[in-house]
């Protein structure tokens, strides 16, 4: 037996909607199987992991909370990814957003003003676009690789935040423990609602996704992504210039990394610490390919995702299983998506080992 | 002088897992594939010739088992990019985060344990060391001298006019990732059993990453490699000895050092467009659907 693959004329607009519902399915049918191999009761551990979670309130809201970093990274990456550029590195753009951000409530602690919010917002955006804008730049000038250098630039990241958190910006009264002062009331992102651990980022996830759905399918800068992305030399002739789509990819994605991170800084952690890379960036990869490259696709892969970190937590707890099965499972998801795409575009057929002489 | 020999063993054993990773990847890239999951295929061999080691005592059933288990990984992503034609560097982001996942589940126990160290052989070097300077010598013959090597080459160059001329291109780039994946598990064990050797997890720190950058540097030429992953090496181990002499440099700083020099490296490769131009296979990366 052998896998043929016959080419689609135009590709199939239902698995187009399915393929990722298959993926999912799969996962948590090879999830099932992982955990009958560790020796726990498949349905109930699965049970644990992707029902339980979301019966209980709270663990509605984590989702909640953990979705928005991921959903507005995502936004930006799959913009990168349609281009054809490949930002390998938003976790890194996310640490120095954060880092950014944090740099006003660090510097100036006693400053209170409703000016601080939006200053630090701002910064953050600045600084995860500043930092995407060196593997831009070095693929638009020198056309070095970008998914090598933008990578890269996550370990340096991590490693520049670890230094200030343990060095310059530690809090001399934190007892030895790296981490900043606690920020101030008026450098916390406030709750969406009173008494929830969902803050205003949430809401910057979800206009992000319909500003960039609009861009992305309405304007002439979403015809540009896509004619870039799909065909350079079609792009050239249509005066585009992929360079200069490069920085402006690059530049958004970083901002909205930036974004997720100050985001997470001011709203989740009040303070910046050594935890605060926690593979957002990497995940918000599978996130942004699970929901289709699509903006509004996203959010709702970004709410899936959240739940294997907060399933991972759960079934850690009441069924002693490693929280490093929720990594396990990201990565078969995105195995998963990727293989059921190919039913977009192909009819897969298994055929007999010799195909007939003469055969088409 | 002792001393000088003790850094040198060490550089070489700081370049041994880049080299090894880099020279599966080389041979990869040369049949048309670009396989980002070298990180993710060298922590599985990291994982998985440790608990060899553990199991058996003997740190060689380690390392077999090691490459073995790269191997076969590195099957999922042919699979999923020979066979369903999936985006290869997709593909090779996920075999990367499935290895470091996965790994870490399998270490789980063992964290904290201590190693089963591969003891030196000749000239206080190990048998991975010496292995990965003769693989550099085999794979330039192969590749250059060889029937087999010219096939491979071409259908990194052209899938559809070896296709033509009645090559199985799946086949060879089937074949080709395998090599990859014993290469770089290979690379991995080389880690936790001689360079470490304990299990850490997440302990490839990138190298898989700076081995795919490595064949850059070398405009896909083994003998370059070699240059290439000994430079690393020693800047790796330079670090090292900056901090342990307590240089008034924040070791986070010279931690981020072979990190910063991959990316000055691939800037200054980039811009010698006609050395890189001359040796990229030009089907690199490329999807391949054989028609019928």
């Amino acid at each position: 037996m052998r896998i043929e693959l016959q080419k689609r004329a135009g590709g199939s607009s239902v698995f187009a909607v399915l393929s990722p519902f298959v993926a999912l399915l799969l996962t948590v049918l090879a999830g099932g199987i992982m955990f009958a191999l560790l020796g726990k009761n498949p349905v109930f551990a699965l049970y644990t992991y992707f029902v339980e979670p979301l019966a209980d309130p709270w663990s509605r809201e984590q989702i909640l909370v953990k979705a928005t970093p991921l959903v507005l990274i995502a936004i930006g990456l799959a913009v990168c990814f349609r281009s054809g550029n490949w930002n390998i590195g938003a976790e890194g753009q996310y640490l120095i957003g954060g880092m950014f951000g944090a740099a006003i409530p660090v510097l100036f602690n006693e400053w209170q003003s409703p000016l601080v919010l939006p200053l630090m917002l701002l910064m953050g955006m600045a600084g995860g676009a500043l930092y995407a804008f060196i593997p831009a730049i070095l693929k638009a000038r020198f056309g070095t690789n970008e998914i090598l250098t933008s990578l890269m630039l996550v370990y340096v990241a991590q490693q520049f935040v670890d230094w200030l958190v343990r060095g310059p910006w530690r809090d001399p009264k934190g007892f030895g423990f790296p981490g900043s002062k606690q920020f101030n009331e008026s450098a916390v992102l406030p709750s969406l609602s009173s008494g929830s651990d969902v803050h205003l980022g949430a809401l910057f996830a979800v206009v992000a996704a319909i500003a960039i759905w609009f861009v992305l399918t309405r304007t002439l800068k979403g015809f540009e992504i896509a004619v870039l992305g799909q065909s350079p030399r079609a792009g050239r002739f249509a005066g585009f210039s992929a360079k200069r789509l490069t920085i402006f990819v690059f530049l958004l994605s970083g901002a909205l990394a930036g974004l997720a991170g100050i985001s997470e800084v001011s709203g989740s952690v009040e303070k910046l610490d050594d935890k605060l890379s926690l593979g957002y960036g990497f995940a918000a990869i599978i996130v942004a390919f699970l929901g289709r490259l699509n903006p509004l696709g996203i959010l709702a892969a970004g709410l899936v995702l959240a739940l294997t970190y907060i399933g991972g937590e759960a079934a850690q707890i009441s069924l002693g299983v490693s929280d490093r099965a929720a990594r396990v499972f990201q990565g078969l998801l995105l195995f998963f998506v990727l293989a059921c795409d190919t039913l977009i575009h192909y009819r897969i057929r298994l055929v007999s080992r010799l195909p007939k002489a003469g055969a088409a | 002088m002792d001393v000088w020999i003790s850094i040198f063993i060490s550089i070489c054993a700081a370049s041994t897992p880049l080299l090894l990773a880099a020279t599966g990847e080389l041979v990869v890239e040369r049949s048309g594939v670009l396989n980002l999951g070298v990180e993710g295929m060298m922590i599985i061999g990291a994982v998985a010739g440790f608990s060899a080691a553990q199991a058996t005592g003997n740190p060689y059933a380690g390392a077999v088992v090691a490459v073995f288990a790269g191997a076969v990984f590195s099957l999922l992503f042919a699979f999923l990019t020979l066979t369903l034609v999936a985006n290869q560097v997709a593909t090779g982001l996920a075999l990367t985060i499935l290895g470091l996942g996965l790994s870490g589940m399998i270490g789980e126990h063992f964290v904290g344990q201590p190693g089963i160290r591969m003891e030196a052989l000749v000239l206080g070097l190990d048998a991975i060391f010496y292995i990965s300077i003769a693989l550099i010598g085999a794979v330039s013959w192969f590749l250059f001298r060889t029937r087999a090597g010219l096939m491979l080459r071409s259908v990194g160059d052209s899938h559809t006019s070896a296709h033509a001329l009645g090559l199985n291109v799946i086949r060879i780039r089937y074949l080709a990732v395998m090599f990859g994946g014993a290469c770089a598990g290979l690379g991995g064990a080389h880690l936790s059993l001689v360079y470490v050797p304990q299990w850490v997890e997440g302990m490839t720190a990138g190298r898989g990453w700076i081995a795919l950058a490595l064949v850059v540097f070398a405009s896909w030429r083994p003998a370059r490699l070699l240059v290439g992953a000994y430079l690393f090496g020693a800047v790796t181990i330079a670090q090292f000895h900056a901090q342990a002499v307590g240089v008034a440099i924040p070791p986070q700083f010279l931690t981020s050092l072979p990190y910063l020099a991959t990316i000055i490296v691939l800037v200054l490769i980039a811009r010698n467009r006609r050395l890189t131009m001359i040796n990229t296979p030009a089907a690199l990366g490329q999807p391949f659907v054989p028609d019928r």
